[in-house]
Order: structure tokens, then sequence, then C-alpha cells
């Protein structure tokens, strides 16, 4: 298991699902083993305002915030709101942003977070047995079938 | 959360599960609070693992319930956000003095930042000012196992305990590895005890004695109690810390020693001045006021607290990096993301259009609706805390010109009414405005600021089960309100504006209920009606046989 610590945000809009997508990520690497630590302001979030959402994991994790252009990788699921978190990101870090994803090829458009997590997958050192799982822990059964895909798409498989 | 909550089980759980799973474990008898952020998922996730969770009117009727358990032997806990503190604050400076014979905790949920509050005030104040012991977690585990030490603490001295919380360690999610229960919850049972808990100024003289003697027991208690750690060596600097801020001083300078004071009141005076005088450079990094690093001067000690600027605003790494060096240029601002608004569609919008176009003058209250003060609506004047907007709008009904006055309209939520309008409807009847007055109730079925939580005007518990249904016209034409009209503005905004209108000028005192779903609560309530329904349908056919 990795000894270093991966901070990853995820952004977007109130709606968007971006607390759901953090939740499964934070789930994921809970269930391989890491430490795990998830944090957020998500008291507005249901009317459209600006949401991030921070998950720190590795070998020990102290502070739950990742440190501002400390994140090595962070997931904009809305393009307008790029800008207003870039600044998250570390000099050399990995943005990934909704065009990463073909949209189109989706069954349904309110996966697309999940989706965005499949591009992520391939830079985390989280095996997909572990995101499968974490898929169905938190979204409900008639959701599955739908995320999985979703998620196998921005996998690229 | 799931149902599953053995002990010894590796979880992922947020502070306020682990708050609700530790008291399920404490064998809690009874939980009750007031919805607020970041508190409110305590009682939410406490009801899930099928705890005894309730929702109260408020925080202050919450609190006085949780009292009335614990005078009963009981274990009890009592939720809320930092502000309702203050509305709980009267019971709970005299349940300071009366005990408990059971065991009470009261979770204090601070919000430095506001992420989502008025005001940032820091509820440490409150340990100090009530004289009660206060513990503050770090992460989830802590959150699980201070909420079980608090509870011992609680009823090994039989005084009330607070557990603060703040937004990071109510929302963050980490690992815990519950314990599971350490003793034995007490049997309830009622002892008399007329002396002990009539506080009459005879009875409340030896009461402040005990209470101040129980205080110095606990301060022996955290000189050596392992709630209050050093962790890490070195002797060049020492960083003297509590709750969240210690993840971020770990992270920040990992070379330090760190003195966290998980019993941060009252202060292991002892040991603080011990580890003192083991470091060169003695740090207090703290969120908030400078509680600690006030205390520590107040010992005398040479330690150095933080400059004024980061008094505001959350601490992070970066901000702990930079009152370690004594950084104090101005810090980057971080991009602005896009504010909230209110809903498209919410029933609410009808309303606000309708009192900025006839140029009201607005005294507002808290809630999903306050957002209807922002542009382009701009429909409302103040707002300050929950209940405010009666009173304001009276006062200032009293003293503006008259023309002025008459567009005086007070405005609150449902949820807001019940919480603390009642009373400020009752002074409007009782001392009334030679113009009259207007408040509108928007009754939206819901508290929608806070996630959907049901109260009293709803008629549903917090698991959604029917009780008796608050009724609001009754209840205003009791109070003594001239004229009560329940009308949904959304579906007739013409109507709306016309009864408005004259509601304004007529000099008497009227309440408009603005009755409509909140548009993200309707589907839901729509089914717990549905269920509802059933029930007693159910019940009927079970009656007939
Ligand atoms: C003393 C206090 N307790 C709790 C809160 C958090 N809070 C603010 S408004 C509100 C209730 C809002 O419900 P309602 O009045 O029904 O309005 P809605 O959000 O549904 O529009 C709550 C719980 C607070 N600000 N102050
Ligand atoms: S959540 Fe409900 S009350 Fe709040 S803005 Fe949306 S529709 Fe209106």
């Amino acid at each position: 298991m990795s000894e270093r610590v991966y901070n990853v945000v995820v952004a977007g809009l109130g709606g968007q699902g971006v607390i759901k997508a953090s939740d499964i990520l934070a789930d994921a690497a809970f269930r391989s083993g890491y430490d795990v630590k998830k944090a957020e302001i998500h008291g507005m979030s249901q009317r459209g305002g600006s949401v991030s959402s921070d998950v720190r994991f590795g070998a020990e994790v102290l502070s739950p915030m990742v440190p501002p252009g400390e994140a090595d990788i962070l997931v904009v699921q809305e393009a307008t709101q790029i800008d207003a978190n870039r600044d998250r990101l570390k000099p050399d870090g990995l943005l990934i942003v909704p065009d990463d994803i073909d949209i189109d090829a989706l069954a349904n458009r309110r996966s697309a977070n999940v989706a965005m997590l499949g591009v992520l997958s391939r830079h985390l050192p989280i095996a997909d047995e572990q995101w499968h799982e974490a898929i169905r822990a938190n979204l409900a059964e008639n959701l599955w079938e739908a995320n999985l895909a979703a998620f196998a798409l921005g996998q690229g498989g | 959360m799931s149902k599953a909550y053995l002990a010894r089980e590796r979880m992922l759980l947020s502070g306020d599960q682990a708050v609700a799973l530790a008291a399920l474990h404490a064998g809690v008898a009874l939980a009750a609070g007031y919805p607020g952020t970041p508190s409110t998922e305590i009682l939410e996730a406490l009801s899930v693992l099928g705890g005894p969770a309730q929702w109260a009117p408020n925080e202050k009727v919450a609190l006085e319930v949780c009292m009335g358990a614990a005078y009963g032997g009981a274990r009890a806990l009592c939720t809320m956000k930092h502000v309702g503190v203050n509305v709980a604050a009267d019971p709970l400076f005299t349940v300071a003095y009366t005990g408990v014979s059971g065991a009470l905790v009261l979770i204090s949920a601070d919000d430095p930042g506001m992420a989502s509050s008025q005001n940032e005030q820091d509820n440490r104040r409150y340990a100090v000012a009530a004289a009660l012991p206060m513990l503050e977690p770090a992460d989830s585990q802590e959150a699980y196992d201070y909420t079980l030490a608090a509870f011992e603490l609680s009823q090994r001295w039989g005084i009330p305990t607070i557990l603060r919380m703040t937004t990071r360690v109510c929302h963050g999610k980490s690992v815990v590895v519950p314990g599971g229960p350490t003793s034995e919850p007490p049997q309830p049972g009622f002892v008399r005890d007329i002396a002990g808990r009539v506080m009459i100024p005879a009875h409340a003289r030896p009461a402040h004695r005990r209470l101040r003697a129980k205080l110095a027991e606990i301060t022996a208690f955290g000189e050596t109690s392992d709630l209050n750690q050093v962790v890490g060596e070195g002797t060049a600097l020492g960083i003297v810390t509590s709750g969240i801020c210690y993840q971020h001083v770990r992270e920040a300078a990992p070379e330090a020693k760190v003195l966290k004071l998980g019993l941060s009141y009252p202060l292991p005076e002892q040991r603080i001045r011990e580890f003192a005088a083991s470091v060169d450079r003695c740090v207090v990094i703290e969120e908030g006021d400078p509680v600690l690093a006030d205390a520590l001067a107040a010992m005398g000690l040479q330690v150095e607290g933080k400059a004024e600027m980061y008094r505001f605003g959350e601490l992070n790494v970066a901000r702990v990096r930079r009152i370690i060096a004594r950084d104090e240029s101005p810090e980057p601002v971080p991009a602005r993301g896009k504010p909230p608004q209110l809903c498209d569609g919410c029933p609410y919008r009808r309303v606000f259009e309708t009192l900025t176009r006839l140029d009201c003058i607005v005294s507002g209250d808290i809630g999903c609706y306050t957002l209807g003060a922002l542009p382009p609506l701009s429909g409302m004047d103040s707002q300050s805390c929950m209940g405010a907007s009666l009173g304001v709008g009276l006062g200032l009904r009293h003293v503006l010109p008259e023309a002025e006055a008459k567009r005086v309209v007070s405005i609150i939520g449902d949820s807001t009414f019940v919480h603390s309008g009642i009373t400020g409807l009752v002074e409007m009847a009782y001392n009334r405005p030679a113009t009259g007055h207007v408040l509108i109730i928007l009754d939206n079925g819901t508290t929608a600021m806070t996630g959907q939580q049901e109260h009293p005007g709803t008629g549903r518990l917090l698991d959604h089960e029917p009780t008796h249904k608050l009724d609001f016209p009754a209840l205003c034409r009791a109070i003594g309100i001239d004229d009560v009209t329940t009308i949904d503005a959304a579906a007739d905004p013409e109507g709306f504006e016309r009864l408005l209108v004259e509601a304004l000028g007529d000099g008497r005192l009227h309440v408009l209920i603005a009755k409509r779903p909140c548009l993200l609560a309707a589907k839901r309530i729509r089914e717990y009606e549905r269920r509802a329904e059933r029930q007693d349908g159910a019940l009927e056919v079970c009656g007939n046989e």
C-alpha cells in the first residue's frame, strides 16, 4: 500500500452529485484499506451554489482539507466552475473536466459524476472491485446498472 | 450509515454519525434537538439506527426535555448548532447548578467561517461562562470516543457536559473503529431532591459552590486523563491546540511537540505549565477567539497567540503554517464561487417579487427564504436571528412616520415561526402598532434550509410518522390577530398582491399564510401523507372488526 497521501478535490454546482461522487471515492479508498478523510461544505448545496468536496487517502491522513494548491487531482463537474477551483490544484496536478467524458454516450446524464470517477480511477491506486462496491453501497439498487456502465465508460473500458 | 453497528467494525463515518453511534452505544434514553447546520445529521443518524431521537420546537425546549430525562436518572443527548446554545443558554446556566442524576451531553456544533450561519461565535466561551466541562473531538473517531467519555464524565460528576464540534468535524468523514459501550446506562427512576433542583436563591447559593467543587475535581481529572495528550517530541517548538486545529497543526508542523486538549475546559493548568516549560517557543493554535491564548496568558505563561487576522474564518494547514511563521502579509483571496439562490420554481419567488414591487420594508428571518434578500429579488431589509422578524418589524412600525410604517412587513418561515415567532406574534397583539401590522408566514411544509426536517407545524415526527399538527390559523386567531388568511401566492400572485396591499394600510393585524410545499420536498411530503392515510385506513378497518 502506498505511503503517500492522495489529495483529490471534486467540485461543481449543487445538484450535480458532487457530494455523492466524493462519497463514492472516499468509500472506495476506505474499502481498499487506506486511512481516509473527506471534508466538504454542504450547507446550501441544494440551491445551486458552488460545492466542492475534498478527499484525502493514504497511510495516515491528518487535516481533512486539502491545503490550497496541493490537490493532486481536481475533478470539476461543471465547466463554469473550473476557474473558481483551479487554485486548489498543485502546479503539475491533473485537471479532469466534463469534456473528458462523452456525455452523449451516457444512458442518463445524471450519471456524469460517476463517469468522471471512471476517468479519475485511471490515476488512483484503487482496484475496480472497490470502486464497484462503493458505487453499489452509495446508490439505490435501481441506479447500479446505469452507474456501473457510466463508470466503465469513463474508465475507457 | 448502515444499520450494522457492531463494536470493533471499521467504518467510514461523519463526525455527526459517529456521535449518533456512540450515543446509541452509551444507552441514550432520549435525544432531542433542533435542526441547525452542522449538527442536524446527528439526530437523523440516531433515528436511522433505531435510537430515541426527536425534534423539539426550539433548542431551549430541547434542552429542558433532556434535563427532565437526566433528572429522571437517564442518559440524554441534546444537539444544536452554535447559535442554538444562545436560545438554550437560560436553562443551561442553571442546570449547571442543579446538576443531573443521569447524564446530559450537549452538542454545540460551531461554524467557524460561517459555511451556513449568521455569525461565527465561539462557543468555547460557554464552557467558561456556564462552568461546564467541554470536550473537543478532532475527527470522527474522537467524536465517537469523546461522546462516550462525555456521558461517563457527566454521570460521574452529575454535571452536564458540552461536546463542542465544528463544521469540519461534524461533516468530515473519517475512519472509526467503535469500541463499544464502556459502562451500563443507569436505570431511570425519580429521586426527590427539592433543595438540589429548585433553584430559589437559598438553594442556588450552595448549588453554585457545589458546581465549582465539581469543576475543581474535573480539573484534577484532566491533569492525568488521556483526553489530554502530548504528541511528538522536540523542544524547539511547542503547540497547544484543540479540536480540528490539531490535525492542521500536525500536518503544518510535523516537527513540533503538541499538547492536544481533548478536555479543553477546565484547563489542566499544571500540565500546560510543564508543557510550556519544556519547549523554547510555545504557540497556541486555535480557530476563532483567542480563548486558550488569553487563558494561558492569564496563567502568566509566555505563549504566542495568533495575529488578529486569523480570528476570522476557519483555519487550515496553510493558515496554520502562516501563524507559526508569524506571517501577517495579506492572504490570497480564494476565487469566488457561485452563490446559492432560491430554486427555480420555489414557491417563495412570487412572494418576494410582490414585496419588492410594492416597495415594502421587509423585516426578515432565517431560512431558505433569506435568499430572497439577494439580487435581483432584493426583497429583505434585515435578518439577524430566528424569530427576530416579528419584534424588529413591530419596532419599525412603532417609530416610523405613518407612510413608512405602513410599508413594514414581517416575514418568517413555518419552522422558524414555531421556533421563536409565536411569542413575537403575542407581542403584536399586545403592543399593537397604531398602523396595524402584517406577518407573512411562509408555510412550505418543511424546514427546507437544513435539509427538510419535520416540525410541529408539519404534523409529523422526526422519522416522518404522524403526530398532532399545529394549526397555524387557529393559533394566530387565539393570539388575537384580526385577520388570518391562507393563500397560495405562487398559484394566485394577483390575489396575493391584492390581499397584501389591503392589509398594509388598513390598520388591522394580519397574518397571511403563504402556503405551498417546498419544491424539493413536495414529492416526499406527498409520500408521507399517503403513508399516514393508509395507516389511518388500516386503523379504521381494525376498529370496525
Ligand atoms: C437558533 C438557531 N437554530 C437553528 C438555526 C438554523 N436554522 C436557520 S433557519 C432554520 C429553519 C428554517 O426553516 P423554515 O423557517 O421553515 O424556512 P425554510 O428554510 O423552510 O424556508 C434553521 C433550522 C439558526 N440559524 N438559529
Ligand atoms: S429548497 Fe425549497 S424552499 Fe428552499 S429555495 Fe428550493 S424550493 Fe424554495
